[in-house]
C-alpha cells in the first residue's frame, strides 16, 4: 500500500470530524503509514468465494416485536448533555459564520 | 496476611469469591465488615498502584448493608452476596461516573446499568468502584488511560497489561475479590497473564454487551478476572446468558460451570499450534513446556497441529477493530453527553470536542478506521479482513476435529516496563497470541503457570470450541493445581506494609 500523503491525512481528519494540530498530522502521517504497511499482507491472501465472517456461532438476527416499550424519561436522557433547553439538546449553529467553510461541506 | 483493619480482625483481602460468600452466609463475618476491610486496604495500597479510578464507598456501603439486612431477616441471598467486585470503567453504572479512561467522558454519570452490572447486583455483589483501563479499551498496557498509570503489583516499574490493567492489578493486589474486564483482542487475558491472575474471555455472544462502551462490536466480550479458576467459573455463571437487548447475544443454555471443575483431564486432547510456539521468551517457553507436561502426567494427550492463517490475525485485527471503533466512537460528538469544546458552528464543535477529548491512540484508530471505510476502500480493507476472519475460523474448526482445547502462551513475554513499547506496531505485538480468539469468536482463558526468573507471572492460554467455556475451566483448573502460583502473591503487597510506607 502507498504511504499516505499529508493531504490525505488532512482529508481523513475532516471525514473523522477530528481536529488535529499540525504536529499531530505529521505524526499521524508516519504512524498510519507504518500500520497500513503492516496490514498490507492481507492484500495477497486469496479470498475469492470466502464469505465474510459474521458470528462465531451461526445465528439469525433477531427482530423484536414492533411494540413501543418504556424508554428513558426526557430529563434523564438530557441530564448528561453539555447544553440543553427544556426538552432539547442545544448545539451551535449548523450554518457557518461568513467567510468560513459551511456545515456539510466535504474536502 | 496482616489485617488492614483492626488488629486481630480477619483480613478478607485474598479470600476467594466463594469463600467470601460462604463466610458471610454462615454469619462468620458481615458484608459490611468485608467491605470496610477492603476500603481500608484500598486506602493503604492503591495510592502506589493506581488501579481504581473511583471508589464508590457510599454505594458499596449501601449494598453491603442490604446484604446484611437480608441475612438478618432470613431472606434468600444471591450467589455473590457481599462479595466486593471492581468494574472496568467501560461498563456503565447508574449514578456512578463512567469515563472509559477518556477525558471526553469526564464527569458523565450514566442513567442506567450495563447488563452485567444488573446481573452482579441481582446476585448480591458489592460494587466497590471503577478501575482503570486504556482509553476506550484501546491498548495493551493501560498507559493510554487519560487519568493515571496503573502499576503491576509484582513489579511497579512494569505495566499491568491492558486494556483491563486496573481490573488485573486490583485482583492481584487483593483490592477486590474479583473484577470484570472486557476483551476485544486480548484485553482480559493479557493483563491477567501479566498480573498472575485468571482471566476468561467467553464465546462471542455468551455475555451481553448491553451497557458496555463499545470499541469493536464484532469482537468485544465481557469476562471475569479472578484469583482462581473456581472464582472465574462462579462469576461467569452470574454474568453469562441470553439478553434480548444485545442483538448478538446467544440464546444458548448456560451450563453449571462450577460442575466442570472435576480436576480431571484424562483423555483430553490438547492441541499445540506450532505457530504459537515460534517466538517467545525462554522463561515463557519453559513454563509452557512444564504446563504441557503436567497435563500429560494427568492423562491428557498432546496433539501437534497447525493454524496456518495465524500470521494474518494481527493485520486483520488492525483493520476490523479500528474500522468498527471509528464508527462506534462517532457518538462522542459533544451533544448528548461528555465534554464539549467551544466553537462557532456545529462541525467545528464536533472536531474541536473530539480533538481535545480523545488521546493519541484513540485518534490513531479513528483515523485508520475512517481511512479503511472510505468509499472505494471497503472491499480492499474491511471486507477483506472479514473474509480472512473466516479463514482463521476455519483453521480452528479443523483443529478442533483433532483436539478438544488448544494450549498456547498468553503472551510472548512477561509484563514489560513503562514506555518500553515505543511505536504502535510494537505495542500491537503484545496481543499477537490473543487476537485470533476474538477474530474467530472463540472462548479463551489465561491461567497463571509460573514465574520468570525475575519473579514475573507467566500465563498459559487455553482456547476452546464455541460455547465450550466449561472445558477451558476444567483444564484451567488442572493447570492451576499443577503449575499455578499457589499461595505466592506479589511481593510487598501486604496491606499493613504498604500502609506503613505511605
Amino acid at each position: 500500500m502507498p504511504a499516505l500523503t499529508r493531504k490525505e491525512v488532512e482529508e481523513i481528519a475532516v471525514l473523522a470530524r477530528l481536529h488535529l494540530e499540525p504536529d499531530e498530522l505529521e505524526r499521524m502521517q508516519v504512524e498510519l503509514g507504518a500500520i497500513l504497511e503492516h496490514v498490507a499482507a492481507l492484500a495477497a491472501v486469496e479470498t475469492t468465494d470466502v464469505p465474510a465472517m459474521t458470528h462465531a456461532v451461526p445465528m439469525d438476527l433477531r427482530l423484536r416485536v414492533d411494540v413501543a416499550e418504556p424508554s428513558l424519561p426526557v430529563e434523564t436522557a438530557l441530564a448528561g448533555a453539555p447544553r440543553k433547553d427544556g426538552e432539547l439538546f442545544v448545539v451551535p449553529s449548523s450554518i457557518a459564520p461568513p467567510g468560513r467553510t459551511g456545515a456539510g461541506s466535504e474536502p | 496476611m496482616t489485617a488492614a483493619g483492626a488488629a486481630g480482625a480477619p483480613d478478607p483481602a485474598f479470600w476467594s469469591v466463594t469463600d467470601t460468600a460462604r463466610r458471610i452466609a454462615a454469619g462468620e463475618i458481615t458484608a459490611t465488615a468485608v467491605l470496610e476491610a477492603m476500603l481500608a486496604r484500598i486506602d493503604a495500597v492503591d495510592g502506589t498502584l493506581g488501579a481504581y479510578l473511583a471508589v464508590d464507598a457510599v454505594g458499596a456501603r449501601a449494598a453491603a448493608a442490604e446484604v446484611d439486612q437480608r441475612r438478618a431477616a432470613g431472606l434468600p441471598q444471591g450467589p455473590l452476596a457481599g462479595v466486593p467486585i471492581a468494574l472496568k470503567d467501560v461498563l456503565v453504572t447508574r449514578g456512578l461516573a463512567t469515563t472509559a479512561g477518556s477525558k471526553i467522558l469526564a464527569g458523565w454519570v450514566p442513567p442506567y446499568d450495563a447488563h452485567v452490572v444488573d446481573r452482579l447486583r441481582a446476585a448480591g455483589a458489592v460494587i466497590v468502584g471503577k478501575v482503570n483501563c486504556d482509553e476506550f479499551a484501546m491498548g495493551s498496557s493501560t498507559e493510554n488511560s487519560a487519568y493515571q498509570p496503573t502499576r503491576n503489583p509484582w513489579d511497579r516499574s512494569r505495566v499491568p497489561g491492558g486494556s483491563s490493567g486496573g481490573s488485573s492489578a486490583a485482583v492481584a493486589a487483593g483490592l477486590c475479590a474479583a473484577s470484570l474486564g472486557t476483551d476485544t483482542g486480548g484485553s482480559i487475558r493479557q493483563p491477567a497473564a501479566f498480573c498472575g491472575v485468571v482471566g476468561i474471555k467467553p464465546t462471542y455472544g455468551r455475555v451481553s454487551r448491553w451497557g458496555v462502551v463499545a470499541f469493536a462490536s464484532s469482537l468485544d466480550q465481557v469476562g471475569p478476572l479472578t484469583r482462581s479458576v473456581a472464582d472465574a467459573a462462579q462469576v461467569l455463571q452470574v454474568i453469562a446468558g441470553f439478553d434480548p437487548r444485545d442483538s448478538t447475544s446467544l440464546d444458548a443454555k448456560v451450563p453449571v460451570f462450577t460442575e466442570a471443575l472435576t480436576g480431571e483431564v484424562r483423555g483430553l486432547r490438547v492441541g499445540l499450534p506450532q505457530e504459537y510456539f515460534e517466538a517467545m521468551d525462554d522463561d515463557v517457553r519453559a513454563a509452557l513446556t512444564r504446563t504441557a507436561a503436567a497435563l500429560v502426567e494427568r492423562g491428557a494427550e498432546l496433539v501437534d497441529l497447525s493454524l496456518p492463517h495465524t500470521a494474518l490475525a494481527l493485520p486483520a485485527y488492525y483493520l476490523v477493530a479500528p474500522a468498527e471503533a471509528s464508527s462506534n466512537l462517532a457518538r462522542f460528538d459533544g451533544v448528548r453527553y461528555g465534554q464539549r469544546a467551544a466553537a462557532p458552528d456545529l462541525l467545528e464543535m464536533y472536531a474541536r470536542t473530539r480533538g481535545a477529548g480523545f488521546g493519541a491512540e484513540v485518534k490513531r484508530r479513528i483515523m485508520l478506521g475512517t481511512y479503511v471505510l472510505r468509499a472505494g476502500y471497503y472491499d480492499a480493507y474491511y471486507k477483506k479482513a472479514q473474509q480472512v476472519r473466516t479463514l482463521i475460523k476455519r483453521d480452528f474448526d479443523r483443529a478442533f476435529h483433532y483436539c478438544d482445547v488448544l494450549l498456547t502462551p498468553t503472551t510472548p513475554t512477561p509484563a514489560f516496563r513503562f514506555g518500553a513499547r515505543a511505536t504502535p506496531v510494537e505495542m500491537y505485538q503484545a496481543d499477537v497470541f490473543t487476537l485470533s480468539c476474538n477474530l474467530a469468536g472463540l472462548p479463551g482463558i489465561s491461567v497463571p503457570c509460573g514465574l520468570t526468573g525475575d519473579g514475573l507471572p507467566i500465563g498459559a492460554q487455553l482456547l476452546g470450541r464455541p460455547l465450550d467455556e466449561a472445558t477451558l475451566l476444567r483444564a484451567g483448573g488442572v493447570i492451576e493445581a499443577a503449575v499455578g502460583l499457589g499461595d505466592r502473591r506479589p511481593p510487598g503487597i501486604d496491606g499493613s506494609q504498604a500502609g506503613g510506607q505511605s
